[in-house]
């Protein structure tokens, strides 16, 4: 080896920090700050929310009546009442009715796209599936006003269109497109050797599908489900128009409810900012944050957990 | 042999049950969303003229068209798109070509699938306690659209780093081994052949924030104005609250206008949708390795 | 490699020249000096504690079964371990009598080491601005001057008379062995005074194999090359000195006519050229 003093100065010339060096620096830094915004915006997210609703939890809040008194009435002059249950309750319900309807459909549909459907056809269901995505909720909304609602009193002979049946049906049709993306992601994902050294041991399709395909997706499966659930639990608009936004405790899917999210959408226009009902209002966002905050991690679990193997 | 053959008959039968019945279950999914759009163009259609495109509403929202709110949601959307696309990249970028598989990655991935899991209202209040009371912006298009831009950050990031990481990994140490810096192998190689894909995501991404209602209810979208916005820091007129406040808070519409009113709406979603997928086709069809 | 040989290679160059020219005995100065150097993927140890030196103007071969650590060691020459995730490097690479890991600026020392791959990478954009990005990184803007680089180059890498016409196409879907020597002629458009190449002959057809050899013979008097190859006969005809590396073990560095009929030190390089294993 040479020894130092042999270096050549020519050599440590070039390697100056140029213009190039800095310039990718300050790119990093740019890009780093890009990078840590999604982390801001949802601690964000959460401190703004506990921070207008904080003060109802601490000042009038009583846990008891949120979580069991169906009486939210927070406009009444001389007593208002807090009880978020008959909200929680249309909430589970809607949400409940429409995973009725969408899990099936959705996994029924993503089996199909995925292991039967072949060519152009796979192409056309999938993008009509993107396409049922893509229309807004306010839409959807609208629908349940206006074609659902007749299509229900006629069908069923009841007074009242807007209702659990109603919201729920629309809120199934909402979450089954991601459902059935997702589902359909996790079938893709099972290696075409689990299959075919199913076939080959003389195994029919279906028996494939049930007893290699859906076992080896079954994370996928489930975190698609848990996303649908999310999303029917935080839909807003759609549930604002077609639930018949009334506090009730459903007792039959032909009852108007009204849900969490749409009672914020409903009321915080009516609210002065900085008002007991206004808090109130934001103490419902902290619940529908955590709790949606609680399905899409246990979704990411569930999805991690099939990518790991 | 006999037996195996019918054995084999009767597994087929089994098959082409199943297979009937999952092609049945897809078919009831998709065939309600084309009935429902066959009936918004049939009672809709009616409604849709130049006049209804270009005039404002009158008689107390009953009559005239639509001019204000479609203005007000090219307002909405151009200034989230401002503001989300240029972060969305960058965030995305940090993903795909600069972060290391470390624990704040992973916070950063799980921040972004929460950020497009929480419930729309709650970006609402987000946007109300942050950007019209905490930044004082009050109730204007800066704040709304700062609200769906915090809303739909994530189809952006996600949609950019999918595009930016298939472009396989050898482009980018061939790049490396010459001396290219990692910005120079991004300028170079990374976004030439990912801008296609980053512009498929932001299509799709116009199309989202065109039909939130929500999170502008609140923070900057108004029920009605007569006036056209003339700056960020107006209130406007958007067409996804028009159509909740005609279908739901004015009495006396004739059923021809709400129905109107839902099929510009979603035709201009469902236009960019299709000029997203259509877009993404192509690229399909025209590799370039 | 300098479009014309009689300027400078690169700014630091000169000094290098010099030495080069220097009027020492029969062996020319060292170009690298590896000591102990151990490459980890992980936990998993691919090169442990190899020792050699590279001198300068000659083809240095490497070769070896797969896994043995020749690609790694060209890895943590340029110092792709910065980037790459997992990939942990100890012991010390030094090149012109520098440790690598004390240059200041990565991207200026792997511009001074040319690389080229098993697989040919023609990156996606045209045959011209291929060569041209290397040059263009480098500050150079003057159409004319990228016009004869990207000339010089392509010439030097056997290629320019199957694509003068046709310069605007696009790199990345040429014929693996045209891709191939495109990846060549980029390594060369950078001006490097070391060139690597990685079993380049994998995807090539034997004719441009020879023909890419050939270049090799002449480009060794201009700069210092290191072939890694799992081709034995390859190293044979090309090589002046080689390395045998055996499971991330430098086994052995001889002349190459040693390895083959020679004095050798561990019987297992002969065994590996004479075929019997790896």
């Amino acid at each position: 080896m040479d020894s130092s003093g042999a270096q050549a100065s020519g050599t440590f010339d070039a390697d100056r920090r140029n213009a190039s060096w800095w310039v990718d620096r300050v790119v990093q830094a740019l890009v780093f700050t890009g990078g840590v915004s999604a982390i801001v915006l949802i601690i964000g997210i959460f401190v703004f929310i506990t921070g207008h609703g904080f003060g109802f939890i601490t000042d009038h809040m009583d846990v008891g009546e949120f979580f069991t008194s169906p009486k939210w009435r927070p406009t009444s002059d001389n007593n208002p009442t807090y009880g978020a249950l008959a909200l929680i309750a249309g909430t589970a319900s809607v949400t409940g009715l429409a995973m009725l309807v969408a899990v099936p459909f959705s996994l029924g549909a993503a089996i199909f796209i995925a292991e039967f459907a072949k060519g152009k056809t796979r192409e056309v269901l999938k993008v009509l599936v993107e396409l049922l995505a893509a229309i807004p909720s306010v839409v959807w909304g609208f629908i349940g006003l206006s074609i659902m609602n007749p299509l229900i009193i006629e069908t069923f002979d009841v007074p009242v269109g807007l209702n659990v049946l109603n919201a729920g049906v629309i809120l199934g049709l909402m979450a089954a497109p991601i459902m059935t993306t997702i589902a359909e992601d996790a079938l893709k994902a099972v290696p075409e050797g689990f299959r075919e050294a199913a076939e080959a041991l003389g195994a029919t399709r279906w028996q494939v599908i049930f007893k290699v395909v859906l076992p080896a997706a079954r994370n996928g499966l489930v975190a698609a489900v848990l996303l649908g659930v999310g999303r029917g639990f935080g839909e807003t608009m759609a549930v604002l128009m077609a639930s018949g936004h009334s506090i009730n405790l459903p007792t039959s899917p032909f009852d108007s409810v009204r849900a969490l999210t749409a009672t914020i959408a409903a009321e915080l226009g009516e609210t002065a900012a900085g008002s007991e009902h206004y808090q109130a209002l934001f103490t419902l966002g902290i619940l529908l944050f955590g709790v949606t905050f609680v399905i899409n991690l246990t979704a990411d679990l569930f999805i991690r957990g099939r990518r790991k193997p | 042999m006999f037996e195996s053959t019918a054995l084999n008959d009767k597994n087929r039968r089994v098959e082409k049950l199943w297979r009937l019945l999952f092609c049945a279950m897809t078919v009831m999914l998709v065939v309600p969303v084309l009935l429902i759009l066959g009936v918004l163009v049939v009672k809709g259609g009616p409604a849709i003229s130049m006049d209804f495109l270009f005039t404002d509403p009158t008689d107390g929202m009953t009559a005239g068209g639509v001019f204000p709110a479609l203005i007000g949601t090219v307002w909405l959307v151009a200034v989230a798109l401002l503001l989300s696309v240029p972060l969305g990249v960058a965030a995305a970028l940090y993903l795909s070509e600069y972060a290391p598989d470390n624990l704040l990655t992973r916070i950063i991935n799980l921040a972004i699938i929460n950020l497009a899991g929480v419930p729309s209202i709650v970006h609402a209040l987000f946007g109300v306690g942050a950007f019209v009371i905490f930044f004082q912006f009050g109730t204007s298009i800066l704040a709304a659209s700062l609200t769906l831009a915090v809303m739909t950050l994530p189809v952006v990031i996600v949609a950019t780093r999918e595009s930016m990481q298939s472009v396989p990994h050898a482009f980018r140490e061939a790049c490396w081994n010459m001396g290219a810096t990692r910005w120079q192998t991004i300028r170079h190689v990374v976004l030439p052949n990912s801008i296609s894909g980053i512009l498929t995501g932001v299509i799709l991404e116009v199309s989202r924030t065109a039909g939130e209602t929500a999170p502008i209810m609140f923070t900057g979208a108004a029920l009605f104005l007569p006036y056209l916005p003339q700056s960020v820091w107006d209130q406007t007129m958007a067409m996804s609250l028009h159509l909740f406040v005609v279908a739901t808070q004015v009495p006396g519409v004739p059923e021809h206008l709400p129905f109107g009113v839902a099929l510009v709406l979603i035709s201009m979603v469902l236009a960019m949708n299709a000029v997203s997928i259509g877009f993404r086709m192509y690229l399909r069809g025209k590799k370039k390795w | 490699m300098p479009p014309t040989s009689d300027t400078p290679l690169a700014a630091g160059a000169d000094a290098d020249a010099a030495r080069a020219q220097a009027p020492s005995s029969s062996q020319a100065p060292d170009k690298v000096v590896v000591q102990d150097l151990t490459v980890r993927y992980g936990d998993k140890v691919v090169l442990d504690k190899a020792s050699f030196e590279i001198r300068e103007h000659e083809i240095f071969g490497i070769i070896g079964p797969a896994n043995s650590g020749k690609t790694s060691f060209l890895r943590a020459l340029n110092r792709m371990d910065d980037f790459t995730e997992g990939m942990t490097v100890e012991g010390r690479v030094s090149l012109d009598g520098r440790d690598v890991r004390a240059w200041r600026n990565v991207y200026a020392l792997r511009r001074r080491i040319g690389v080229v791959f098993p697989l040919p990478v023609g990156l996606p954009m045209t045959i011209y601005d291929n060569v041209a990005l290397a040059p263009r990184l480098g500050g150079e803007r003057n159409k004319r001057e990228l016009d004869r680089i990207v000339e010089h180059c392509l010439q030097r890498a056997a290629l320019w008379d199957e694509v003068k016409d046709r310069l605007d196409s696009l790199g990345s879907l040429l014929s693996g062995g045209q891709q191939q020597r495109l990846t060549i002629a980029r390594a060369l458009s950078q001006k490097p005074d070391l060139l690597l190449l990685d079993e380049f002959s994998i995807a090539v057809d034997p004719v441009t194999t020879m023909r890419i050899e050939d270049v090799l013979k002449e480009l060794k008097h201009e700069i210092t090359i290191v072939l890694v190859t799992n081709l034995v006969q390859q190293a044979r005809r090309l090589a002046d000195r080689t390395a045998f590396f055996l499971n991330g073990e430098c086994v052995e560095v001889a002349p190459t006519e040693d390895l083959f009929t020679g004095p050798i030190k561990d019987q297992r390089t002969r065994d590996y050229v004479e075929g019997r294993f790896g």
